[in-house]
């Protein structure tokens, strides 16, 4: 081998093999991701009853609405009490477009996500002056702001104007679907599939330039301010993805029920998605989807067996005061640790009982 | 070179900094003084974190304090902090990434020059370590990384010894005499540890109750008679 060969074969043996197992074990998790990602595309829908079809569906909207917030309170430490209202305007925006546009779903979509980052956006600029409680109750305070003003202007029904309401409840067409998924089943894929781009996008932030942007901000502004970076814009960079994912599943939301009404737009539900968010685990792309699953999945069970959705929020409220004192981490931490946990003790035992089974002749 | 002029800063009725002016030419520079004696303060103006009553400062003939304050990170001014800001939640390669791509610097050479300060001070082994499973030491290690990444012009050192064992501080100290060689930086290194400052810094400047007291090669600015009064009182020194 010659002196050039050398040089140029030592640099790829002298980098420390950790870079190289961090890429294997992204990709056992991308092959997992997609074999999961595939079962719940093809298998699931199957399996499933109409009736938990549609609640799923439901699942996959409210784990983009949770990871919006996620971003907001798990990366960048601001709590946002607003992001259910958020989701009322990517809604209401879908509604209309859908109602009065032919454009295709996929660009009713993009264009209510569009349109709600920036609105999204003016309800996180109080956020450049203020965090923690008071950021909370100012966002709170907007979002009821927002409630009123959609409940005083209506969801788009059919009518014309600017608001599209046609001053009644009865008779009134429903939103339509993309033309590839018309049916239930059809429409949950199309739901995962848009969830999972959603995903895919905030993954893109946080593993990169903004995700440690974030990660800064959120332990120390000095810090970050030292370090160059323009915590204004990155704070209101967090405001304008989480507002425009929430968004696109406000807009995939309009297409899943198909008849929208304020009344189910309230402005407490922030409230439960905060603690939802937190139960599932703020801090992780996961945890989202803990919180989908206890937000709709939930709800839906409860339902079936005949028991009210409405003691749930005592479950929650113990589950939040569990997750602050015993598991800040969420339970997407949470569960794999205890079951660990629980697989070492249980592997001591039966190696305790067999040893002494061994001892005893 | 920094040159500062009549700085005054003032919280409420408590005079900080009460026109301060000095000149730090180059190499690394020792700040020193009682506690209270408005060193952070200094810090912090230099950062754009406190807003000066009056003063100027002009670093390599510029104006820094015109600057909006995370602009002078892409100025060229790195600093760490007395308690430590090394952020927990990302790897080593990411806490001295983070500043690279915030400055003037392209990203083409990011990961060889990142790794390059990784490598300085001697945390290569645990590049890809969340910086919360490390210990202070390490740290503070990740703190100096950050601070010479790239090519910062103008680096401060806010106590980077505080709290660490003896063993740690020499391993430091080393590293902070090695800045400008490695950097060409300007380097201000406050700390109250007297054998660091005199090991690391040629010249020294005393700050007593937000007033330069004295300034100079270090050996000398430690016999100062005001300087140890400052230090000691003035009943010890007779």
């Amino acid at each position: 081998m010659s002196t050039a060969e050398l040089q140029s074969a030592t640099p790829l043996a002298t980098p420390p093999s950790a870079p190289r197992r961090v890429e294997r074990a992204d990709l056992v998790r991308t092959m997992v991701i997609a074999v999961l990602l595939v079962f719940v595309l093809i298998g699931l829908p199957q399996m499933l009853s109409v009736y938990y079809i549609d609640s799923m569906t439901q699942v996959a909207i409210y784990s983009v609405v949770a990871l919006g917030l996620g971003v907001l309170v798990g990366r960048v430490g601001l709590i946002s009490l607003g992001q259910a209202a958020v989701l009322a305007i990517g809604a209401w925006v879908a509604a209309r477009l859908l109602f009065a546009t032919s454009l295709p779903y996929e660009v009713v979509l993009l264009a209510s996500g569009v349109i709600t980052m920036v609105l999204g956006t003016l309800v996180g600029l109080p956020a450049l002056r203020m965090r923690g409680l008071y950021l909370a109750l100012i966002t709170l305070m907007l979002a009821g702001a927002i409630t009123v003003a959609l409940a005083s202007l209506n969801f788009p029904n059919g009518g014309h104007g600017f608001s599209g309401y046609n001053g009644t409840f009865v008779h009134i067409p429903s939103l339509r679907r993309p033309g590839i998924a018309t049916t239930d089943p059809a429409y949950f894929r199309y739901s995962v599939i848009v969830a999972a781009l959603m995903f895919l996008l905030v993954l893109a932030h946080v593993r990169t330039r903004p995700g440690r942007a974030w990660a800064a901000i959120r332990q120390s502004e000095p810090a970050a301010l030292a370090a160059g970076i323009n915590t204004t814009l990155y704070k209101l960079w967090a405001f304008a993805l989480a507002s425009f994912i929430t968004g696109v599943a406000g807009g995939v939301l309009a297409g899943a029920v198909r008849y929208l009404y304020s009344i189910d737009f309230q402005t407490q539900d922030s409230i439960t998605l905060l603690a939802v968010v937190l139960m599932g685990g703020a801090y992780s792309i996961w945890g989202a989807i803990v919180a989908g699953l206890l937000l709709q999945l939930l709800p839906a069970i409860l339902n079936n067996a005949g028991v009210s959705p409405d003691w749930l929020i005592i479950l929650f409220g113990i589950g939040v005061l569990q997750v602050l004192t015993t598991a800040p981490r969420g339970i997407v931490d949470q569960l794999p640790r205890d079951i660990s946990r629980l697989g070492r003790r249980l592997g001591g035992l039966t190696r305790r009982s067999a040893a002494s089974h061994g001892e005893a002749p | 070179m920094i040159e500062v002029s009549e700085l005054t800063v003032r919280f409420g009725g408590v005079t900080s900094l009460d026109g301060m002016s000095v000149r730090f030419e180059a190499g690394t520079c020792g700040l020193i003084g009682p506690n209270g004696a408005g060193k952070t303060t200094f810090f912090n103006v230099l950062s754009g974190f406190v807003r000066p009553a009056e003063g100027h400062v002009r670093a390599f003939d510029e104006d820094l304090l015109s600057m909006a304050h995370f602009r002078r990170a892409r100025w060229g001014l790195r600093r760490t902090f007395q308690t430590e800001q090394a952020i927990e939640s990302l790897s080593v390669y990411d806490n001295v990434a983070l500043v690279h791509e915030h400055s003037k610097l392209g990203r083409a050479n990011r990961r060889g020059e990142v790794l390059d300060a990784i490598e300085f001070v001697g945390l290569r082994d645990v590049a890809y370590v969340k910086v919360g499973t490390l210990g202070v030491g390490s740290r503070r290690l990740v703190e100096v990384a950050r601070a010479v990444v790239g090519k910062p012009r103008l680096v401060l050192l806010d106590e980077p010894a505080a709290g660490l064992p003896d063993a740690e501080t020499a391993h430091l100290g080393e590293l902070i005499r090695r800045i400008p060689e490695h950097s060409e930086a300007l380097t201000i290194l406050v700390d109250h540890d007297m054998s660091l400052v005199s090991s690391c810094c040629p010249v020294t400047a005393v700050l007593d109750f937000g007033k330069m007291i004295a300034s100079g090669p270090t050996a000398d600015v430690l016999r100062n008679e005001q300087v140890v009064r400052a230090y000691l009182g003035a009943e010890e020194f007779q």
